[in-house]
């Protein structure tokens, strides 16, 4: 069946695949907003316990998120692994750090006699959700601005120095904080992980001052949100962007490129406007609407996000676009076509993904039957496991 | 810079190392143990289940942490291996994503969250799936670092500059590949029935909760004994691919200078530590060999030669084995030429790659035939020179013995720790339980010892033969690496201490119904 895709089809394929990876990446870091509320939120012991065990039964799944889109985005453009993880090293090296104290929080936090104390894993929790929000955001924030560096295959028959990717800045990636659309993005982020958090809280806790705080906390992190986003909405949809001439693969910069991405590509341009609505409605729904329906506002505003960063990411890598451009080098740009794997082996991974549907319905399957009952007090009482 | 990377990367993947086989085979373990309660109905095992579960918990949490380093390692450290290999390697880590973890992090929620929720089936259902799972996740793994010993399934592109994959399969089912993850996955189910019987002594010496300690021990000591056979076994296989495939790390395996045929094992020696390759030196202050073994062993036949150092760097004998470059079937070449090799194969590559940019079709095509002809020694074209192919003898020779060693202590242990529990004396044999407690630390350096053996003796190579670790790296300074060292060395030495404090501290509590604390 995928034998007989041609290579372009299957580098689109895994495109989309990776797309969607990193869309509900973006979803599942709920989990990172919601860990820079604990103490916002909950004023109480009690009142903390349940909003870590409710996040709790949730960071796996954004964990493994991460390590499967790490694994993926390898398997199909190893390029851009061994160009952007090598070059910018500094900013991925942080994430990795937010990510290994994240591990190990939720399960040693109230054990006894943990050496380091609940603070401080409560502190990891903290520096977790807030760095490794940010970080990601201005990370894939260059996707469409760009970074410095060279790629040259030749290189490898250079005995003394045989390093195909290299990067040009001497901060390895730490320079990407200087533009500040990258930072914009980080920052619309981390106020829409908090925002999906507070929905996620409302509608997995039972418990009324938690509540109460959550909707206030929605407006204060919303506004917010919503600035940060249009602007980089605005900046992206004006400025240049980086176009690949058909056949020849040449790299040039067109104006308002991402905006004729999204007029030309009908299909990703609705996703990209229903997601917007329905994160939106999400936010809203609760807001106007104090107690009915209040905790439905996840489901809209998650799909909404998936749908969003879904079409953001079609527009970074479709219609001729460098998904990963080299501003000191233009034709170094990586592009789905000259950084993929080969077709043999991005058929044999195809084959592999079939089982995503298989993976996703065994793991509704296991959320549901986990979360029928809401979280409160009581259970954190009850005996079972808990943080 | 090189060196700290390499250092980096032998401390997270040690430190990973230190949780992973618990994780493999106390997850069994446990899924054992809550069978039989289902089956009995007995709330006592259910308690057992509880105890057991709370510890693996504890270790998975923290052997998740550890993992994520070493994945995204690949491209931060290892960046132009990512390239060179990433068309072979990054599948496997992509298939263990979408297979393995995502099964192994849902049902552990269920097995963690469920046992009020969900249906006993369900919940037991649960905890065998998280066990595959863990498992599942060390064979795509050690598929990947088993096609770096011994890489097949693939053909070189010039125009891409890297290896590209041509056959999945040949890549999964590679001898390598199988003896490795069987030998590896039984280890850590060799590690956790270890863990187990040493805690549950603990219990008998302060003899508290002895009806749970005898019973986890009992079934611990049956799943030990099978497994520890299978590792011995297993063993043996990987040492035949070795000398197949890897001959100078078999060589460094047994600190075996000059090679001879009828080989002999050396049971238990001590090296001289001033030995150079080929100063005529006799490489052991003293040694107790086993006549001819290791021809046997290595080769399944008494007689057959053995290749030391030496010989290796030498060339000039006829190899016992048939998978080496059609060229060197009657006599092996020396490194040196092989070096030569190597070089002609990469400059006929920058020939290839202008050739073709030029548009200068005819030179192109001799360039790739001339590529062709070199390729098997590609990686050699690196080298400064040949003593470079030399690995650490020392350090992979005593590995290796410590390795042996114990894992023939373990079945012995295994086999007395169910004689008297089946003779039901076993709480009164306080030497036995003292012994089987600090048996513990043991399995963990034989296992440690094993992946010394095998990463450090296939130095200097990341991919055998075809690209050397020197070559395999990213364009960093040699500080950040050295920064990223000492945040990683003291980070995860800070949750060791914290894991093992929580650890005992979960133990001294001992089971009790239901709660954790
Ligand atoms: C409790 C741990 C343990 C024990 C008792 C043994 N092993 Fe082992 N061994 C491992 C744990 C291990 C390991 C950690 O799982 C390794 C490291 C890499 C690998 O594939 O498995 C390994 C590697 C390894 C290798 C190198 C594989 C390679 O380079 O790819 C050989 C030749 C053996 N083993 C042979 C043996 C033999 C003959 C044993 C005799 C009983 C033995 N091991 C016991
Ligand atoms: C050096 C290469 C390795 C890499 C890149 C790697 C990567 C990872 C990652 C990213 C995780 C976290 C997964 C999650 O999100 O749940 C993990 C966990 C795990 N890894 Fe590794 N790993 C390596 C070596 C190994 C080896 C050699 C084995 C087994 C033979 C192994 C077995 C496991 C298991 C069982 C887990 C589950 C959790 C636990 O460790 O307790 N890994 N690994
Ligand atoms: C988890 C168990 C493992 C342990 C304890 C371990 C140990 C080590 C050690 C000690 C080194 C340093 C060797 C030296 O520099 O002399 C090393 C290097 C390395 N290992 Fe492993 N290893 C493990 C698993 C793996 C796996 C599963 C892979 C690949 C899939 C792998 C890939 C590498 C690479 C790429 C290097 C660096 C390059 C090199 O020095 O050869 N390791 N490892």
């Amino acid at each position: 069946m995928f034998e007989t895709m041609s290579l372009l089809t299957l580098q689109h394929y895994w495109w989309i695949i990776i797309s969607l990876l990193a869309s509900l990446l973006v979803f599942l870091m709920f989990v990172q907003g919601g860990q820079t509320l604990i103490y916002t939120l909950g004023k109480t012991e009690p009142e903390r316990k349940i909003i870590v065990n409710t996040l709790g039964r949730k960071w796996e799944f954004t964990f493994t998120t991460l390590v499967t889109f790490g694994g993926a985005f390898f398997a199909s453009f190893p390029l851009f692994y061994s160009t952007s993880f090598g070059g910018a090293y500094w900013v991925w090296m942080i994430i990795l750090f937010a990510f290994v104290i994240q591990a190990v929080a939720y399960e040693f936090r109230t054990k006894p006699n943990n050496f380091l104390g609940q603070r401080t894993f409560e502190l990891f929790l903290f520096i977790n959700g807030a760095l490794g929000t940010i970080l990601i955001g201005t990370a894939v924030s260059t996707f469409f601005t760009g970074s410095d560096f060279l790629v040259n295959t030749l290189n490898l028959t250079n005995i003394a120095n045989p390093i195909i990717s290299q990067w040009k800045g001497p901060a390895h990636g730490l320079e990407a904080v200087l533009n500040w659309r990258n930072v914009d993005l980080g920052l619309t982020i981390f106020f829409l992980a908090r925002v999906l958090g507070i929905l996620y809280i409302l509608n997995s806790t039972d418990n009324e001052a938690i509540s109460k705080r959550s909707h206030k906390q929605l407006w204060i992190n919303a506004i917010p949100f919503l600035i940060f986003f249009l602007a980089y909405v605005f900046a992206l949809m004006l400025n240049k962007g980086f176009a690949v001439e058909p056949g020849t693969g040449r790299v040039f910069m067109e104006p308002y490129k991402y905006w004729h991405n999204l007029i030309e590509m009908p299909v990703v341009a609705t996703l990209f406007v229903v997601g917007v609505l329905l994160v939106l409605f999400g936010i809203f729904r609760p807001l106007t609407s104090f107690k009915k329906c209040s905790s439905k506002g996840i489901w809209f505003a998650g799909s909404g996000t998936v749908l969003t960063v879904f079409a953001l990411f079609l527009l970074a890598g479709f219609n001729n676009t460098a998904f990963y451009p080299s501003t000191y080098d233009l034709q170094s740009s990586l592009t789905i076509m000259n950084s993929s794997s080969s077709q043999y082996t991005l058929t044999v991974m195809s084959y592999v993904s079939l089982m995503v549907p298989f993976v996703l319905a065994y793991i509704v399957y296991a959320w549901w039957s986990l979360n029928r009952r809401k979280i409160t007090e009581e259970e954190m009482e009850e005996g079972g496991h808990s943080y | 810079m090189v060196d700290w990377s390499r250092a980096q990367f032998a401390l997270t993947a040690i430190y990973h190392w230190l949780f992973v086989p618990l994780t493999l085979g106390l997850s069994f373990i446990v899924a054992i143990m809550e069978t039989i309660y289902v089956r009995t109905g007995n709330p006592e095992w259910k308690k057992i289940t509880k105890f057991w579960m709370i510890l693996f918990g504890i270790n998975f949490a923290i052997g998740v942490a550890t993992g994520i380093i070493l994945e995204f390692q690949f491209g931060t450290n290892w960046s132009n291996y990512s390239w060179f290999v990433g068309d072979i390697f990054g599948a496997p880590l992509a298939i263990e994503g979408i297979m393995a973890f995502f099964l192994e992090s849902t049902f552990i929620a269920v097995m963690f969250f469920g046992w009020n929720k969900v249906s006993k089936g369900f919940h037991l259902t649960a905890s065998w799936l998280t066990a595959i799972g863990a498992n599942l996740s060390a064979l795509w793994i050690l598929v990947a670092n088993a096609w770096m010993q011994h890489p097949v399934g693939m053909e070189f592109n010039p125009d891409t500059a890297r290896m590209e994959m041509v056959n999945f399969w040949e890549i999964i089912f590679s001898p390598v590949a199988v003896n490795k993850f069987l030998h590896t996955i039984s280890n850590g189910y060799v590690i956790a029935s270890i863990f187990v019987i040493g805690i549950s002594c603990w219990f008998l010496l302060q003899k508290r909760h002895v009806l749970t300690a005898k019973r986890s021990m009992l079934v611990a000591a049956i799943f030990g004994i099978f497994t520890s056979i299978f590792l011995a076994f297993t063993g043996d296989g990987s040492a035949y691919t070795i000398a197949q495939d890897q001959p100078m790390k078999l060589a460094a395996m047994e600190g075996l200078y000059e090679g001879k045929a009828g080989a002999g094992l050396v049971a238990f020696g001590i090296l001289n530590p001033s030995k150079k390759p080929g100063d005529g030196e006799d490489p052991y202050l003293m040694k107790i060999e086993v006549p001819r073994l290791l021809s046997i062993l290595g080769y399944r036949n008494a007689n057959a030669f053995v290749p030391g150092v030496d010989n290796i760097l030498n060339g000039g004998y006829k190899p016992w084995f048939k998978t080496i470059p059609e060229e060197e079937k009657e006599m092996t070449y020396s490194v040196a030429q092989k070096i030569e090799k190597g070089k002609l194969a990469i400059s006929a590559l920058r020939d290839y790659k202008t050739a073709s940019k030029a548009g200068d079709s005819i030179l192109a095509t001799i360039s790739k035939q001339k590529l062709e002809a070199n390729f098997a020694y590609f990686g050699y074209g690196y080298l400064n020179k040949p003593e470079s192919v030399v690995p650490n003898i020392q350090l992979t020779f005593y590995s290796f013995h410590l390795m042996v060693m114990l894992g023939v202590y373990f079945i012995l242990l295994f086999i007395v720790v169910l004689y008297f529990l089946n003779r039901g004396t076993i709480e009164k044999q306080r030497w036995l339980l003292w012994i089987a407690l600090w048996t513990i630390p043991l399995a963990y350096m034989a296992s440690q010892a094993g992946w010394v053996v095998a990463e450090v003796g296939r130095q200097p190579w990341v991919i055998q033969d075809l690209l050397p670790t020197i070559a395999a790296v990213s364009m960093i300074d040699s500080s950040a690496v050295k920064t990223t060292f000492w945040i990683f060395a003291a980070l995860f030495t800070a949750l060791l201490i914290a894991e093992v404090m929580i650890m005992v501290r979960q133990i001294k509590i001992g089971p009790k119904d239901g709660g954790q604390k």
